[in-house]
């Protein structure tokens, strides 16, 4: 009998990540693929790196160029007879000594300095002369900024995200699951009909029905309603196909055996069919999760009331309000992920077992 | 406690017919066993039984009422799967209840049944485990608890210990005979292995092609065999076939023909529908051999390997022509390879059989 159990992995992660083809030392084959590993891993996390860093960042320091690798921030002084704090530079003489003065302003290749120990006397200095002085700043405000700017409603979108996401993923998984243990383990008259039309339906591009989908969920009066985003798209057929592939899997010997025992079918598939199934439903879930937390254009569509905004859409919306706001949308963009990659990190073993034991069998 | 009928029961998946028609009665009580090579329709017949498949015609009677209509689970069968069909997210005690919760049944019963399979069987220890924590054995009972718990008329067991090592097959072989004797339900057994159904059964069906081949008691089936696959699949090793025909029938003994082989008197009676002259197959199973060491007129065999068992030993060879012959000695045979023996037929231990396969029958 197929052990269905979770697939742990034996082996522990340090073994895994050390694994090679040598025995002693490394194989050539090694080498490429570290290296292949190693570029992977750039590619795909410098990015992610990049936004998380960028998002501590002033917006003086975002709009430096070069950019700086580590969030900087100038230093400022308050100098008497002037409200504002002044930025300080480090400023080489004529004479080649280093002083620290602060900046009233710039004129062309000029800036007008004053010495803060006497700033009554205004010096002029060529600004090649001069660089700032700085230091590591993580700029926080930018959070908490984003938080006061909204006002409550970032709170109501984190809302709507969540709601969508995890209302959706729960009825996909239940209706999935349900059509799958029908495909699956059921012999009808049209079953194979009935998979390769759901399968077919993977070659229509989501932006092709949506206008139709959008007639729909208008004539259904949930525009502007979350309901509206979440029904269209609750029966996805990768989920109904792996969680299919996943089932027959499961010998039809358990399922006759419930049968014996008085389980109804509505009882076989919550007892026996669904906790036997949950590696392939915990990767059907985290794509679900991906899509739903991820999803633009449905949202767009249907959510035309700013109290229904997703966070992807409040995402959007930065660009056009006051112009763009890097520091913000870049801080926002950094919570908007966080979700998704703690729930990666938690999912991660069922994620791998998961899409192991639905792939090989 | 039921009896069992089959009346003509069929079954065909699409155009092919699986069981063509099988007529049977199994007493109250009684430990029946269905052998047969695979794919004789054995498992399906279990199967109809049991309610897991329906039959394209014909009727099944528990205790005289028709079950043909009745879903798998009111039936009153329990059965026990060849993979065990253990729940594998369920702990044992959670196995062995799953079908009494299901019925709604009282929780104090449901521990009480519970607490009496696990105790018969010894399984105590074993309550909190899962299946996938328990070795071959421990399955195989938790397997037959579940069948317990559930107080059927009939047990159905689909070749519950080919999954177990030969060792362990034994052992279990035994516990299930003493818990049949300790039940007394009536109990159905599908194996292909026919060492289980001779030391288990108190009859044995023989199944070919969906067909019953012979129904009876083990020993029965052994000393008469109603035709050559029978004869050839009750015993173990298996019984040898000469081909040949009848010269002489005598009221005390006939003579039996091959080509290439002197004539080999068969001492005893034989079934008066034999005729002279009639193609013929005799069987002679490897421990009724008479063996000589020395020429005295019974058929040359030239040995060739030798199995020494301790207590037995058995002697592959074979017979002018190339006929291969396994001969039985009890004890230690000083036989070596390339010796010749000589062998006969001793009285009534032989079954001859027509051109048409059934046995000529011992008068």
């Amino acid at each position: 009998m197929t052990d269905l159990s979770m697939a742990k992995s034996g082996t522990s992660i340090r073994g895994f990540i050390s694994r090679r083809r040598g025995r002693k030392g490394l194989h050539w084959t090694d080498w490429l693929t570290y290296a292949y590993l190693v570029f992977g891993l750039l590619v795909m996390f410098v990015p992610v790196l990049w936004v998380v860093v960028s998002s501590f960042k002033t917006p003086a320091n975002l709009a430096e160029f070069p950019p700086t690798l580590v969030p900087f921030s100038s230093e400022t002084i308050m100098v008497e007879g002037y409200d504002e704090p002044l930025p300080l530079f480090d400023v080489v003489t004529e004479d080649g000594d280093t002083v620290q003065l602060a900046q009233l302003r710039r004129v062309g290749i000029q800036a007008q300095m004053v010495d803060p120990a006497n700033p009554d006397e205004r010096i002029v200095v060529p600004i090649e002369n001069a660089t700032p002085v700085r230091k590591f700043y993580l700029a926080f405000e930018n959070y908490s900024n984003l938080l006061s700017d909204t006002g409550g409603n970032i709170w109501r979108y984190v809302y709507n995200s969540l709601f969508i996401t995890v209302v959706a993923t729960l009825i996909t998984l239940v209706m999935n699951a349900m059509a799958a243990f029908a495909l699956s383990k059921y012999r009808f008259r049209g079953s194979n009909v009935a998979l390769v039309s759901i399968l077919a339906t993977l070659m229509i591009p989501a932006t092709v029905v949506l206008v139709p989908t959008y007639m729909i969920v208008a004539q259904l009066g949930l525009v502007a309603n979350l309901w509206g985003v979440i029904l269209p798209t609750v029966a996805t057929p990768t989920g109904v196909f792996l969680l299919r592939q996943y089932m027959l899997t499961i010998p039809d010997e358990l399922i006759e055996a419930a049968r014996m025992d008085h389980a109804s079918e509505w009882r076989i598939f919550w007892r026996i069919i669904l906790p036997l199934s949950s590696p392939a439903l915990a990767v059907v879930a985290i794509f679900s999760i991906l899509s739903r937390w991820n999803d633009f254009l449905l949202p767009l569509v249907v959510l035309t009331e700013r109290q229904s905004y997703t966070l992807q859409l409040a995402l959007a919306s930065f660009q056009t309000e006051y112009g763009i706001r890097y520091e913000l949308l870049l801080a926002m963009t950094t919570l908007t992920a966080l979700p998704l990659a703690c729930a990666f990190i938690f999912l991660q073993r069922y994620i791998t077992s998961g899409i192991a034991s639905t792939g090989i069998k | 406690m039921a009896n069992l009928v089959l009346d003509n029961v069929k079954k065909s998946f699409g155009a092919v017919e699986v069981i063509p028609g099988v007529d049977l009665d199994i007493k109250d009580g009684e430990f029946v066993v269905f052998v047969g090579p695979s794919g004789c329709g054995k498992s399906t017949l279990l199967r109809l039984i049991a309610g897991l498949e329906d039959v394209s015609d014909g009727d099944i009677r528990i205790d005289d009422d028709s079950v043909v209509n009745v879903p798998a689970a009111d039936r009153g069968v329990a059965m026990v799967f060849q993979s065990y069909a253990l729940y594998p997210h369920m702990t044992v005690r959670e196995n062995l209840s799953f079908g009494l919760e299901n019925i709604r049944m009282a929780k104090p019963e449901i521990e009480r049944r519970v607490g009496d399979a696990a105790r018969l069987l010894q399984i105590e220890q074993l309550l909190e485990r899962r299946p996938k924590q328990l070795s071959g054995g421990q399955r195989q009972r938790v397997a037959i608890g579940r069948a317990i718990t559930r107080d059927p008329k009939i047990f159905l067991f689909d070749e519950p210990l080919s999954n177990l090592d030969a060792e362990l097959r034994v052992l279990m072989r035994v516990e299930i005979t003493r818990l049949h004797e300790r039940l007394g339900n009536t109990m159905i057994y599908v194996t292909h292995d026919q060492i289980e159904a001779m030391t288990m059964a108190d009859k044995i069906v023989v199944l070919r092609g969906g067909i019953i081949e012979q129904y009876g008691a083990p020993l029965d089936l052994y000393n008469n065999p109603h035709n050559l696959f029978v004869a050839g699949f009750i015993g173990s090793p298996r019984m040898n076939f000469v081909e040949g025909k009848l010269t002489e029938i005598a009221e005390t003994g006939s003579t039996f023909e091959a080509p290439g082989l002197p004539p080999m008197q068969l001492p005893g009676k034989i079934a008066s529908t034999a005729k002279v002259g009639e193609a013929v197959t005799l069987g002679i199973r490897p421990e009724d051999f008479s063996v000589a060491r020395e020429e005295t007129g019974g058929w040359p065999v030239s040995i060739g390997v030798t199995e020494q068992y301790g207590a037995n030993s058995y002697l592959h060879g074979t017979l002018p022509g190339d006929i291969p012959v396994l001969i039985h000695e009890a004890g230690q045979s000083t036989a070596r390879r390339g010796d010749t023996l000589y062998v006969k037929a001793r009285e009534n231990h032989w079954h001859l059989f027509g051109a048409d396969g059934l046995a000529l029958a011992h008068r």
